[in-house]
């Protein structure tokens, strides 16, 4: 049973003796979708600081990343797309919060490549724009690429839907989105999930993450706020 | 005389062949979905899904399943998902035949310009760079002018660029319009607009 060793009691404990000021932390999430919320709830109560996050957004006013803005917990983002909160902005353009625009895919490759041994990779992304600009330029079969580097994290913190207690994670629709990666490319990973089920009773070919990846788990209940609700009209007979 | 916003969608949706898998961008790229008729198109959202459905009915949102634009949607029976490194790989891999998307400038050599204006709030390119660079065809869907009635079919475009000689067609309300070698080449009008009114209308060099 050397597996349950990896599940812990609350998201506190899940992350005791991990944090330090200043580290860099891979988050997983989209919007508002499949983000680690217990885990971030537990970096606000920890005063862990000066952080530097990578993750696709940040959050809303107060919720999810949100949080960390509220509290000055964040000192630089690395992302694809931001502002959906006003306190992002003010802070960004009052010169309190660093601003790292990554292309979307070129974030995801980072992390994957991070977690992979990949220290760097060339992508034809971004090429000719701001993003290339001090970056290395080569050409493959008469096309331009830049390169880009992975990106290794002091620990990632992300979000699945169920999870055995050696660490294997299933996720659920388009709440799987940057989770995967992001906790490939952590030195360590926790994960909190919506139920931790007995070993065994997940099928080994369904495995989404294998729990390798994995070094603590969390199980905890999920507010799950929706962005954007749009829904369509029944047709009434 | 030109085309409205879904009268554009309609056109851009006969871009589309049967089997294809395809990018639909925010705004009247959307739109396009109405317009597939019969033809079997797959649709890609970024953030981890293939096979991507309608909205779903009021009470039945899911807050798992969402598109790029943050919106809850619905899946489909061939629906398969993803995570976004793999999503991206389709994108880059050049798995995806088309992307269709807005802009706020194009110009006459491809380049594409839709994410950002200087001085002005700045959210980030989110998968647009990624997009334009990966898939196979890049097709526009904008008006022809601003609000100040100039011309964002440019020569060059003024704004910091999502691509680099990325954009494959045009199709605006005046019309629609290729990029080849040397500038411009009109398709076709739309319908009650004169070659004249679409030439006036662009700053770009139109050739043939």
């Amino acid at each position: 049973m050397t597996g349950s060793k990896k599940v812990y009691a609350d998201a506190d404990a899940a992350l005791e003796g991990l944090l330090h000021d200043g580290m860099l932390i891979a988050a997983g999430g989209f919007g508002l979708c499949g983000i680690p919320e217990l885990l971030i709830d537990a970096l606000v109560k920890s005063g862990v600081k000066d952080l530097t996050i990578a993750s696709n957004n940040c959050g809303v006013d107060g919720f999810g990343l949100g949080k960390l803005l509220d509290t000055r917990q964040i000192r630089k983002m690395i992302s694809s797309y931001v502002g959906e909160n006003a306190e992002f902005m003010r802070q960004y353009l009052s010169g309190e919060l660093e601003l790292e625009f990554n292309p979307q895919g070129t974030l995801a490759e980072r992390m994957r490549a991070g977690g992979c041994g990949i220290p760097g990779f060339y992508t034809k992304t971004g090429v000719g724009t701001v993003i290339a600009e001090g970056k290395e330029v080569k050409t493959f079969d008469g096309q331009d690429y830049i390169l880009e580097r992975g990106i290794v994290a002091d620990l990632s913190i992300v979000k699945a839907w169920k999870a055995d207690d050696t660490g294997n994670l299933v996720f659920r629709k388009t709440a799987r989105n940057f989770n995967p990666p992001a906790a490939m490319c952590g030195k360590v990973c926790v994960a909190e999930v919506e139920e931790i089920v007995p070993r065994g009773s997940l099928d080994p070919d369904m495995i989404h993450l294998p729990g390798i990846y994995v070094h603590r788990i969390v199980q905890g209940q999920h507010e799950k706020r929706i962005e954007q609700r749009t829904v369509r009209k029944r047709e009434t007979a | 005389m030109a085309w409205d916003r879904n009268q554009m969608a309609a056109r851009a949706a006969q871009e589309l062949e049967d089997g294809m898998y395809v990018n639909l961008g925010i705004g009247i790229p959307t739109l396009v979905a109405n317009y597939v008729g019969d033809k079997d198109i797959t649709l890609q959202s970024e953030n981890g899904m293939l096979g991507m459905g309608p909205f779903p009915f009021e009470g039945e949102e899911d807050p798992d399943l969402i598109n790029a634009g943050k919106q809850t949607i619905t899946e489909l029976n061939r629906t398969a998902y993803f995570d976004s490194a793999t999503s991206f790989g389709m994108i880059r891999g050049g798995k995806i035949a088309a992307a269709i998307l807005g802009a706020m400038e194009v110009a006459e050599n491809g380049d594409l310009a839709n994410w950002m204006i200087p001085g002005k709030l700045v959210k980030g390119m989110g998968g647009a760079m990624d997009l334009v660079a990966g898939v196979g065809r890049v097709i526009v869907v904008m008006d022809h002018t601003n609000k100040a009635g100039e011309s964002k079919v440019l020569r060059k475009c003024t704004l910091p660029l999502t691509g680099k000689g990325v954009v494959d067609r045009i199709i605006t309300n005046l019309g629609v319009l290729d990029v080849v070698p040397g500038g411009l080449r009109i398709v076709e009008c739309a319908e009650g607009v004169t070659e004249e009114e679409l030439r006036a209308a662009t700053e770009a060099t139109i050739v043939g």
